[in-house]
């Protein structure tokens, strides 16, 4: 029993400093950023690593008074590598907020571990339809668009352009699905054909076999989504197949900032004055793109693509967020209202957010041209859709 | 049934086959002759096409570029050979396993740190980017000039192996490797020049399909898997049976994703045909390996001399 006395005697005064030292409001809020950094794709990774990384040059590596500590995780391209990298950080790394993900499948096998651990998850990327649909949360919001959307822009499009006759392929997964699903909603021509292929860090990128069936099944045009490194080489296959003169090729997420400078070194003529639709544009005149493509280029010598500025505009996001509750970060509730408000400069200008925390923004028309110095960029020729919701938002129960 | 796309799809075979051939027929001889389980003869492919495109990218011509990147490849296989592989000959399999294993991830993170994350695109001459018309048919030059390159290496080996006194000292290690070592050949010797060969060879298929898909870290690790597919089915050791497998399995995968989905709505929905018959046609080469192990477990030719 002495000894015990003893004991306690001197535990409590160790206590009571240990209390005293620890603060009581964090200094510093923590976000784990989720991309690819290995395989092919690391490519799109590099680039949304540039970008958070000039956002958090913008921002003075502050939010709302706190330091920002920033801690990258690689998946892989793989759907349960994701999910690893994922709950380390909401365990381990006991961050507040997660962000990123490019796959619709790697956010899907990871959102619950983020959600039920009562973090802020913000898709920097991927809008699976589930995601803004049945599983949508109220700790859950995008700075990209719904998978289905932008496919739908296109859709819209093709039927004014009077295109009677599509073949679609794709990439078989989440985003490849809702992509089909997307430009068959708007579309009202015939659907002569449909591939799905092989996706992952093993995906497959001889198209031999599906241009061949494109071509015999005697489409008006071709409709295609294949991000990163399989666009380049579905362009090129397109090409060597002499494709260009008898159908023509749209496509959505396939032509980007990251490709262009390749097809352009490939001498690829075929690709200027391809159209395709998108949420944005590195022309797109607001004042957050102005500072964030003219910074951009400045440091990286190149244009940045969509996923760089939808990175750039969840640390903005974020940062709107903390700087309207004071950094603090205990206030969920001050938090999720300031997130949902999103007033803050955002590459794409004022956007709102809908029930299921997808923004409602515009779909743009536009074309690949060569800039003033000679490099090759997309620029906006025409609004498609203005102020659009995704159509899962009436599934969502928020 | 429309002819012309029939063909189209196995000419497109045919050039899938050809290309898994100049993989298949390096790793079935070290397989077979060296018993030796390469999982990094996939790195060749990626490293091959690598050095063509930098030889590319300085303003040599494609063909030049093939050339000096074959020589290249050469060096390197009998270098990896001589600092590595001989040293596994006499592990088990588990251990050459590991080992190759980690030869991959040396190489991939070689590439990464000399080339980069990004990858490689392949500029091709003009006349190699157009088309050529067969009768009704029009392919893409360059897809004639793989099978065309594929069938003279083929060409050539056939008659490496069977006609050349090389190709009998191979046969026989492949066959009875004790036996070749108490006639006086110097082993050793024969294990570099055939690795050296099969690292080429996989190089040389590496150098032609960049120019289709670019050259990326990693590449050859997913074709290494249906190359292994075919060093069984078409038995190991045997040069003959890698080359029929190849081009049967290029084949199945082809039709299977050109025709497969077609077929299967024939007898169900739209909607699970259009979701099943990818995933069936990436599986039908694996069927394949089981039926032909479940029958002729040895594959389809295996090198004579083998005791079933």
């Amino acid at each position: 029993m002495k000894r015990l006395h003893y004991l306690t005697r001197a535990i409590l005064p160790a206590m009571l400093f240990s209390i005293c030292t620890v603060p009581t409001i964090a200094d510093t809020v923590r976000i784990g950023f989720v991309t690819t950094l290995t395989t092919p794709a690391g490519v799109i990774g590099v680039d949304m690593k540039n970008s958070v990384e000039l956002a958090l040059e913008h921002i003075g590596n502050q939010m709302g008074g706190l330091d920002v500590e920033l801690i990258f995780e690689d998946d892989g391209f793989k759907p349960d590598i994701g999910k690893q990298k994922t709950d380390k950080l909401v365990k381990q790394d006991d961050v507040d907020f997660v962000t990123g993900y490019i796959w619709s499948h790697v956010l899907l096998a990871s959102s619950k571990s983020v959600l039920d651990a009562g973090k802020f998850l913000i898709s920097a990327n991927a809008g699976p339809s589930k995601m803004a649909g049945v599983l949508c949360h109220e700790n859950f919001f995008s700075t990209s668009w719904q998978n289905d959307q932008t496919p739908m822009a296109m859709g819209q499009y093709l039927t004014e352009q009077g295109v009677k006759s599509l073949y679609i392929m794709a990439p078989n997964y989440a985003a490849g699905k809702d992509v089909v699903a997307g430009t068959e909603s708007t579309f009202q021509g015939e659907l002569v054909g449909k591939d799905l292929t092989k996706w992952g860090a093993d995906a497959q990128l001889d198209f031999s076999a599906e241009l061949a069936k494109a071509k015999a099944s005697g489409a008006d045009g071709l409709f295609v989504f294949y991000p990163g490194k399989a666009g380049g080489a579905f362009i090129r296959q397109y090409q060597q197949a002499g494709l260009q003169d008898e159908l023509p090729l749209y496509s959505v997420f396939t032509v980007d900032s990251i490709s262009l400078p390749r097809f352009q070194e490939a001498g690829m003529l075929g690709v200027l004055g391809s159209k395709m639709t998108m949420f944005w544009s590195p022309d797109l005149d607001t004042p957050g793109n102005r500072k964030f493509v003219s910074a951009y280029l400045e440091k990286h010598g190149k244009y940045p693509s969509f996923y760089g500025a939808q990175s750039y505009d969840s640390i903005m996001l974020i940062h709107s967020a903390l700087e309207a509750v004071g950094g603090n970060l205990e206030d969920k509730d001050g938090i999720r209202a300031a997130l949902k408000a999103a007033n803050f400069d955002s590459v794409r200008g004022q956007y709102t957010y809908g029930n299921n925390h997808m923004p409602i923004q515009n779909f743009y028309l536009r074309e690949v041209v060569e800039d003033d110095a000679g490099r090759w960029t997309t620029r906006i020729v025409d609004t498609v859709f203005e102020n659009h919701q995704d159509p899962y938002a009436s599934e969502c129960k928020m | 049934m429309d002819w012309g796309l029939l063909l189209t799809q196995l000419m497109n075979g045919l050039q899938f086959g050809l290309l898994l051939f100049l993989l298949a027929s390096g790793l079935t001889l070290i397989f077979g002759i060296m018993d030796f389980i390469n999982l990094s003869h996939g790195s060749f492919y990626m490293i091959g096409a690598y050095f063509c495109g930098s030889i590319v990218a300085r303003g040599e011509s494609f063909f030049i570029a093939v050339l000096f990147a074959l020589v290249g490849m050469f060096v390197v296989g009998a270098l990896v050979e001589w600092i590595v592989a001989r040293r596994l000959y006499r592990a088990d399999h588990l251990d050459q396993v590991l080992a190759t294993f980690g030869l991959i991830l040396i190489f991939d993170a070689i590439v990464h740190i000399i080339w980069g994350p990004a990858g490689m695109a392949i500029p091709l001459p003009e006349f190699l980017d157009g088309q050529v018309s067969l009768g009704t048919l029009e392919l893409p030059t360059y897809r004639l000039v793989i099978i065309s390159g594929g069938l003279l290496v083929a060409g050539i080996l056939s008659v490496l192996v069977t006609r050349s006194r090389l190709g009998m000292i191979i046969r026989a290690g492949a066959s009875n490797q004790t036996m070749v070592e108490a006639l006086g050949v110097n082993i050793h010797k024969l294990f570099l020049i055939v690795f050296a060969i099969g690292a080429t060879m996989s190089g040389f298929a590496g150098m032609l399909i960049a120019p289709i898909t670019e050259a990326s870290i990693g590449m050859g690790n997913d074709i290494i898997i249906i190359a292994f597919v075919v060093v069984i089915v078409g038995g190991i050791g045997s040069v003959k049976g890698a080359f029929y497998a190849s081009i049967l399995i290029g084949l199945i995968d082809t039709l299977g994703r050109s025709y497969l989905d077609d077929l299967m709505k024939l007898f169900m929905s739209l909607d699970h045909a259009e979701t099943a018959a990818p995933a069936l046609s990436a599986m039908l080469i694996y069927i394949l390996m089981a039926i032909v192990l479940a029958f002729k477990p040895q594959g389809l030719f295996p090198p004579a001399g083998i005791r079933p």
